[in-house]
């Protein structure tokens, strides 16, 4: 599905990734962990399309075609998600209007129909039932005002209603209380198929607990410098990344 | 949803979409402007004498005044010479029913996306539908007249109902009140008067859909609004125009009445044509629009400006009487070339007197947005309020955006707050949009409808949705 190749990319003049090789196939849930600063971010608004950041070497592959030759609007219409680690607010917007509008502009550009509103009036309650949203957040203006904690389920609560083929956690679970952790991991592997695709950047072990990887991978800047099992997850929690850092400073 | 799901489709084109001519055969005097084209233009309407003095009063009054230079736009000055005053289409017998159209009028419709069928069965709008300064059709008057409400073109007003028009035409715009005012005053061609008694509420929205249709046809609209006492109406004015290559003034004026007790809303979409990408050509547009609040009164304007190359226009009340209320919701788009000044005054005479200002501007290519805003509260306007809000979002950076709020208080006893935000539409809004599978004239079009959903959010339905198509259209290629 996903192939990464040697990607280098930077922003202004400054190198950030400095040669990612990663595959990602259908069904698979991969992790990403690493220390703050090390690409991760970036990593994936490379990956999703964002203009700031120059790509200098490499090339990502999804499904037989060069991403890096399409817009990041473009790349959404493939079916590729990021929920952000930082969720924008558009004031006077709401959520209903927002995914709405995202909804049907990727069907436009699938050649499809716009979605007949009682269809997607039954999905949005589906889903907002799946990751227990209540019914007024519909009405609020997109992420203003919302809590750190609103604002991932709202990420995750788009991913469901727009069905990607790879979605890209970046730090999903930072600003989730316990509580809330456990519904929207579970909300996730819902979504979860053998035909989709899942990357989740996290700090910590516990959110792969719910959503259980079968790669784990530690970026270290900008490159990965360790990739294993869900066990070294595990590992990680109780050592820290030093161990890692050492090898690659030297 | 559905109407919203169509303008979502719509926002693709690109060219100034409204431009386009229709082929009526017009009846026209020469260019030129003197007594004789005035008493021409009365005669050809078939006025009565006071009219005609009226007017020439008007004409003469104008001859001592001249433009003014205060707002913050430049312009060569329009020729008024070679301005032809007068243009009906030819075919004028009275119409009944659709049929009767001129079918090329009723394609006109069609391409704006609003045919009279549509309206109609739709939204109950009733119309009177100005093509080049003489009324074609006027719809629902029957229905209308049941209740006593009188809803017609100036024309006919004059014709018909002339103590009503005698008795309020020039009383809340007075002749001599501006240039443009006292030039459409001596030469205005035709517009809409609407009467509602008392204490009737207008069961439904009515509407004017404006054109300018002929090349080098000034447009003086001349529009008349009495509510009498503890009544209600909402009137629609909307207006779009065909591409020319020349510019085209437009000096309306609007009078609003509104009796103790009563209530007027009046929202206007508009988009004269505004010159093309290098800023030629393009509609010029000023305008005189004030409402007269007796006691417990209230007058609402709201207005989506997209169009014309130069507009100067400040919807104004006057709060005369006690408890009266004043509302002023705006969204005033400039781009590439086009010039804008506009804002409201807020006159508080009467006591316990509240006005509201909700101004968003937005400026994107070279263009220049002003806000003018005047607050002024009288000696006698104990315990008077306003509320401020004017906002302007900027796109890229050769635009420019001003603010002149000025606040008169004599009495002390007011409150006026004034609140001012400057911001840019941000590239991290841009990209979460384009993540979610929108691109980015759709992106736009969405963060600026939201900047503005307050004043939206003010248009009856059908208004809305095409206030927001035209905020997409204005905004085409403003970004990259
Ligand atoms: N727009 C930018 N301008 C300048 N530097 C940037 C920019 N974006 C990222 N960087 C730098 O690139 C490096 C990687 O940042 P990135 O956000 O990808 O890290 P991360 O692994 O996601 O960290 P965290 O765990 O804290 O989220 C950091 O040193 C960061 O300061
Ligand atoms: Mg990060």
């Amino acid at each position: 599905m996903l192939k990464i190749n040697n990607l280098q990319a930077g922003i202004e003049g400054k190198q950030i990734l400095k040669g990612i090789d990663l595959e990602v196939k259908p069904g698979e849930v991969h992790a990403i962990m690493g220390p703050n600063g090390s690409g991760k971010s970036t990593l994936s608004s490379v990956i999703a399309g964002r203009e700031d950041y120059e790509v200098s070497a490499g090339n990502i592959d999804f499904e037989g075609e060069d991403l890096l030759d399409l817009d990041a609007d473009e790349r959404a219409h493939k079916g590729i998600f990021l929920s952000f680690q930082y969720p924008v607010e558009i004031p006077g917007v709401t959520v209903t209007n927002f995914i709405k509008t995202a909804i049907n502009e990727t069907r436009k550009a699938r050649g499809e129909e716009p979605m007949p509103a009682n269809i997607m009036l039954k999905k949005m309650r589906e889903k907002m039932g799946l990751l227990e949203i209540d019914n007024t957040f519909l009405s609020r203006s997109l992420n203003e005002g919302f809590s750190g904690g609103e604002k991932k389920r709202n990420e995750i609560f788009q991913m469901a209603m727009l069905e990607p083929k790879l979605a890209i956690l970046d730090e999903t679970d930072s600003g989730l209380d316990i509580d809330a952790l456990r519904i929207v991991a579970n909300g996730v592997n819902k979504l979860k198929s053998k035909d989709n695709a899942i990357i989740v950047i996290t700090h910590y072990q516990r959110l792969l607990d719910y959503i259980v990887p079968d790669f784990v991978h530690v970026l270290h800047k900008g490159k990965i410098v360790k990739s294993g099992d869900k066990n070294l997850a595990m590992e990680l929690e109780e050592r820290g990344y030093d161990w890692l850092k050492e090898g690659v400073e030297a | 949803m559905k109407t919203e799901e169509s303008y979502l489709e719509e926002v693709t084109a690109s060219e100034y979409k409204y431009g386009f001519y229709t082929d009526i055969e017009a009846d026209k005097v020469p260019p030129g402007l003197n007594e004789d084209v005035i008493k021409l233009i009365s005669a050809k309407k078939n006025e009565p004498e006071w009219m005609t003095e009226w007017r020439l009063d008007a004409y003469r009054k104008f001859l001592k005044m001249t433009e003014p230079k205060w707002p913050n736009v430049s312009y060569p000055e329009p020729d008024l010479q070679a301005i032809s005053y007068y243009s009906a289409p030819k075919r004028k017998k009275e119409l009944e029913s659709l049929d009767e159209v001129d079918p090329e009028l009723l394609k006109t419709f069609e391409k704006l996306g609003i045919s009279l069928e549509e309206q109609k069965r739709l939204s109950g709008v009733a119309m009177d539908v100005v093509v080049d300064s003489v009324s074609v059709k006027t719809t629902f008057k029957e229905k209308l007249g049941e209740l006593g409400i009188i809803f017609c073109s100036m024309s006919e007003a004059i014709q018909e109902h002339p103590d009503l028009v005698r008795k309020y035409l020039g009383t809340v715009v007075p002749k001599s009140d501006n240039y443009y005012a006292a030039l459409n005053s001596a030469v205005f061609t035709d517009g809409s008067f609407c009467y509602i008694p008392k204490g009737v509420r207008c069961p439904m929205e009515l509407s004017t859909y404006f054109r300018i249709n002929e090349a080098g046809t000034g447009q003086f609209e001349r529009t008349l609004v009495v509510a009498d006492e503890g009544s209600y109406v909402s009137y629609l004015e909307g207006c779009t125009a065909p591409q020319r290559d020349e510019n085209q003034l437009h000096a309306a004026v609007v009078e609003l009445v509104a009796l103790d007790d009563a209530e007027i809303k009046y929202s206007t979409v508009q988009n004269w044509y505004p010159g093309n990408k290098e800023g030629k050509g393009g509609v010029y547009n000023f305008v005189t629009k004030r409402g007269m609040c007796e006691r417990n009164a209230k007058i609402s304007w709201t207005q989506v400006e997209t169009g014309s190359a130069v507009t100067w226009k400040y919807p104004s009340c006057i709060l005369k009487g006690e408890n009266s209320v004043g509302e002023f919701y705006s969204v005033a788009v400039t781009n590439n070339f086009q010039q804008a000044d506009t804002g409201t005054k807020m006159i508080h005479l009467g006591k316990n007197t509240k006005s509201t200002i909700i101004s968003k501007g937005i400026c994107a290519g070279k263009s220049n947005g002003s806000y003018r805003g005047l607050v002024k509260i009288g000696p006698r306007a104990q315990d008077a309020r306003n509320f401020s809000q004017c906002d302007s979002l900027l796109m890229g950076s050769s635009c420019g955006s001003h603010t002149f709020p000025y606040i008169e208080t004599q009495n002390k006893s007011a409150k006026v707050e004034h609140e001012a935000t400057t911001s840019k539409i941000g590239e991290d809004q841009i990209f979460y949009c384009n993540q979610r599978g929108i691109g980015e004239e759709e992106a736009i079009a969405l963060i600026v409808n939201g900047y503005c959903k307050d004043v939206l959010n003010q248009l009856p339905m059908e208004f809305a949705v095409e206030a927001q198509k035209l905020l997409a259209i204005s905004l085409e290629g403003s970004v990259g």
